[in-house]
């Protein structure tokens, strides 16, 4: 239609799911580190989703003879102080520590991205107020207010879940605030409000999906923080309580052995913790690459 | 072509290195400067105007490379130099000023300061020296009150100042070359003359070489000596000013002289080859005849704006009528945006009125204006399309949210709404499925215009609609408006900093200055024979260049101080 053609020479470009796909496998191809961290974070979820199958022991059961006996081809990770199979146990742990870590984060997330994008839209006495009371939850030392949660609600999973989820909500919040703070004067948000888009229609479908990319890295690297936070908990006595085979207790039933040498009831559990961890880290800016639509072109 | 060129650029390539393979930027392209001469690169977005600038002071990104071609200075292969050299090079022989000039200055630091970098980047010299040299260059931009300036931050001083600054830089270690990139793009009007007027004259008076690069032919036109015109990494046409624009030798050149809009163009005269039997070219003026009687459409009441003790907008008034064309023009805080903005309600005025058809909208709050029902008879166009689209939403979303919302469309009758629109703004429908990142400039504004007209609005607030495209993609932009008005009798409130563009779109025009109305009149009579002196400067300061050859007054005078 137009008489000039200058606009819109060569750039055929794709789009929509497929272009997502193409673009993902790009990315992974670019950067092998990403690559390596997602695949890693897929071995993760498929083995706590079959952990029971894939555990060549049961968990839980003990067997005297076979206490403290170190690595062997038997039992590839060596066995604890009751002779239970230790690769066994941290299979089995591995389907808790993320169940714990991703409720909890999916928790913080669903919550602090809602009010976070809430107070930096409106702005106002309702920012004022939330942000107050984010800052007061910030100067407690967090992870002695998880402790003081879970000694009062009782050692429960879903205590632990709240107490993560509650610890990490401040983070969600002063993110999602800031992130919508920039972009509620874009041009295509008071576009949004020409268009006649009620004020909640605006956070949800227009500000939230657009800050999605900055919070994945965000979650990404929570999850491994909320691990360590979890395992942490139980190493302390506060959380999950045995035998149920979980990270943290593991590292702190085997510390008491380490002055005996028995290292690998330590530094197998460990290990999961610290892969899984970094893991997740490596994830996030991957995640963020994959997800903005600006970098696909 | 001989050993007297300052700058000599032979068969240079520059390739980008993309995750789809080397895209070429320059494919090939010979220049040359003499010193003491100024030449014009002047092209669009993507024609490598700016890259040629980059590649000649070794500032592209590492992502370029020189691929083929040598960058002669002085003899100097500058392609192919140490690092070392070219930095001995910039600023002391060659030096550039860019076209942001706020972004160009370090915010923490005072800009005497930063003058006395410049300097003492390439010759030591004790700090007070520095200083009293830095204060020489600031009298020599002809900043106002120079020795209060020496201390100021950039966050001081307006656009304006701050470029004068930036020229201060550039020219404080006395460069035989100057490559100026877009250097008045950001800044008002009258500004942009003063500040053109300045670097001619202090290059004139220095006997530099100066590369003007601009997407302005008007400003090349008056500036400079002879104008290379680039497209898609090529220099199609160089020529003297006269020549160029008199008998453009090449159908870009001749597209883009085309295209460009003079004291006397109209709409028809811009798009060059549209088919004119489909729309006689029909005066502004004598457009449209509402009948003696009707009500206004929208009549605005001593509209005013404060924010905290400053007023951005004060008690303006003024009506249009149904299917009228207004224009509403002013340089920046002007407050003509906000304006427009109270009147989309997006913003709630301080005290005023707004009546749309009669009656008063001002009163219901911009929060709460969504439920109303004349928000989908007051629809906007926004200045920037690379802004104003939802990264998130393809194409068609964008056009589709507001039918769904305003109209209440789904299903098939959405559809083709939105079909209907994108095709009225001439948007192809396979380009509905793409995300904005993946739509030229001018694709993104036929979305954005698509999306306020599929409501079908009856006033159109267009706040400059194409301040952010290239001229040619501006000619068809403005004729694709003015089409729609008179299709649909749509009324336009045209907000614009382009006398020009205003005045071939609108048949009044209201002139605003700190926030109050200075003149208003008919587009013809207000910009032939303007009655206030601020007026008269305004029209006074477009860089004209008239298409016959005679190129407006050659040569700058002296500036005066902004």
């Amino acid at each position: 239609m137009s008489s000039i053609p200058v606009e819109g020479v060569g750039r055929a470009r794709e789009g929509g799911a497929g272009g997502m796909l193409r673009h993902a496998v790009w990315m992974l191809r670019e950067n092998p580190l990403t690559a390596v961290a997602a695949s890693g974070a897929m071995a993760l979820c498929l083995i706590a989703l079959l952990a029971p199958w894939l555990a060549p022991y049961d968990p839980l059961a003990s067997n005297v003879e076979r206490a403290l006996q170190p690595p062997s081809a038997r039992h590839w990770a060596g066995t604890d102080q009751l002779g239970r199979d230790l690769l066994s146990r941290i299979i089995a742990a591995t389907r808790l520590d993320l169940a714990i870590a991703l409720s909890a984060v999916s928790l913080s997330f669903v919550v602090g991205a809602v009010i976070g994008a809430a107070c930096g839209y409106a702005g106002g006495p309702l920012d004022r107020s939330v942000g107050r009371f984010v800052d007061v939850l910030m100067a407690f030392p967090l992870f002695v207010l998880a402790m003081a949660m879970v000694a009062a609600l009782g050692n429960r999973v879903e205590n632990i879940v709240i107490a993560t989820a509650l610890i990490n909500l401040p983070f969600y919040i002063r993110f999602a605030r800031a992130e919508v703070n920039v972009r509620r004067n874009a041009g295509w948000v008071e576009a949004a409000r020409a268009g006649g888009e009620s004020h909640l229609a605006i956070v949800l479908r227009y500000l939230l999906p657009n800050i999605l990319p900055a919070m994945a890295v965000q979650i990404s690297l929570n999850l491994g923080w909320a691990i360590l936070n979890a395992a942490g908990l139980s190493f302390i006595g506060l959380g999950v309580r045995p035998p149920t085979p979980e990270w943290g207790i593991l590292v702190a039933e085997g510390a008491r052995f380490i002055t005996t040498g028995k290292w690998w009831l330590v530094a197998f559990p460990g290990l999961a913790l610290m892969m899984t961890v970094l893991c997740f880290n490596l994830l996030g800016d991957g995640l963020r690459d994959i997800l903005d639509p600006r970098m696909r072109t | 072509m001989s050993d007297e060129d300052l700058l000599r650029v032979e068969d240079l390539h520059v390739a980008f290195s993309t995750r789809r393979g080397p895209v070429e930027a320059l494919r090939g392209i010979n220049l040359a400067v003499r010193p003491g001469e100024t030449l014009g690169i002047v092209g669009e977005s993507g024609s490598g105007k700016s890259v040629t600038a980059f590649a000649a002071t070794r500032l592209l990104d590492r992502a370029g490379r020189i691929t083929r071609g040598r960058i002669l200075f002085r003899g100097q292969d500058i392609a192919r130099a140490s690092a070392e050299d070219v930095r001995a090079l910039n600023g002391a022989a060659i030096s550039m000023i860019f076209q942001n000039p706020r972004a160009a200055l370090n915010p923490i630091r005072t800009v005497g300061l930063q003058i006395a970098d410049a300097l003492r980047a390439h010759e030591a010299m004790p700090t007070r020296e520095a200083r009293a040299r830095a204060l020489g260059l600031l009298k020599s931009v002809l900043i106002r009150d120079p020795e209060a300036r020496l201390d100021a931050y950039p966050h001081e001083l307006s656009g304006g100042m701050c470029q004068r600054v930036m020229i201060a830089m550039a020219i404080a270690c006395e460069p035989a070359l100057l490559i100026a990139d877009e250097p008045t793009t950001g800044l008002d009007v009258t500004t942009q003359k003063t500040v053109m007027d300045l670097i001619a004259r202090i290059i004139t008076e220095r006997g530099m070489a100066m590369i003007l690069i601009t997407h302005d032919l008007g400003l090349a036109a008056r500036y400079c000596g002879r104008i290379a015109v680039m497209q898609d990494g090529l220099v199609v046409e160089e020529a003297t000013p006269g020549a160029l624009f008199s008998r453009p030798q090449h159908p870009y050149t001749a597209r883009l002289v085309a295209a460009s809009p003079t004291p006397t163009s109209t709409i028809a005269d811009i798009v060059a080859d549209r088919p004119r039997v489909a729309h006689a070219p029909c005066p502004a003026a004598v457009r449209h005849r509402p009948s003696p009687g009707t009500p206004p459409l929208l009549e605005v009441q001593g509209l005013t704006k404060r924010f905290g003790d400053a007023a951005a907008v004060d008690d303006v008034s003024f009506a249009l009528k149904a299917g009228e064309s207004l224009g509403l023009v002013g340089e920046s805080g002007s407050g003509k945006s906000t304006t427009s903005r109270m009147i989309c309600r997006l913003l709630d005025p301080s005290a005023g009125d707004i009546l749309y058809d009669g009656e008063a909208i001002g009163g219901i709050p911009a929060r709460a204006f969504h439920h109303s029902p004349h928000r989908r008879d007051i629809q906007i166009v926004f200045q920037d399309p690379n802004d104003s689209l939802n990264p998130r939403f393809s194409a068609y979303d964008c056009i589709a949210q507001p039918v769904r919302r305003l109209a209440g469309l789904r299903a098939e009758p959405l559809r083709a709404r939105v079909l209907e629109s994108a095709e009225r703004a001439g948007l192809s429908s396979g380009l509905l499925d793409r995300f904005p990142h993946q739509l030229s400039g001018g694709q993104k504004a036929r979305v954005g215009i698509a999306r306020a007209i599929a409501v079908r609005p009856r006033l159109l607030v267009l706040d400059e609609p194409t301040a952010a495209l290239d001229v040619s993609v501006q000619a068809v932009i403005l004729d694709l408006l003015d089409t729609l008005r008179r299709e649909d009798d749509l009324a336009f409130l045209f907000v614009s900093h382009d006398l020009n563009v205003v005045r071939m779109m609108c048949e009044r025009t209201i002139v605003m200055q700190n926030g109050r109305v200075i003149e208003e009149g008919p587009s013809r009579a207000l910009f032939e024979s303007p009655r206030s002196a601020y007026t008269r400067e305004l029209v006074a300061a477009i860089q004209h260049f008239a298409p016959d050859g005679a190129a407006g007054e050659r040569g700058p005078q002296a500036a005066s101080a902004a």
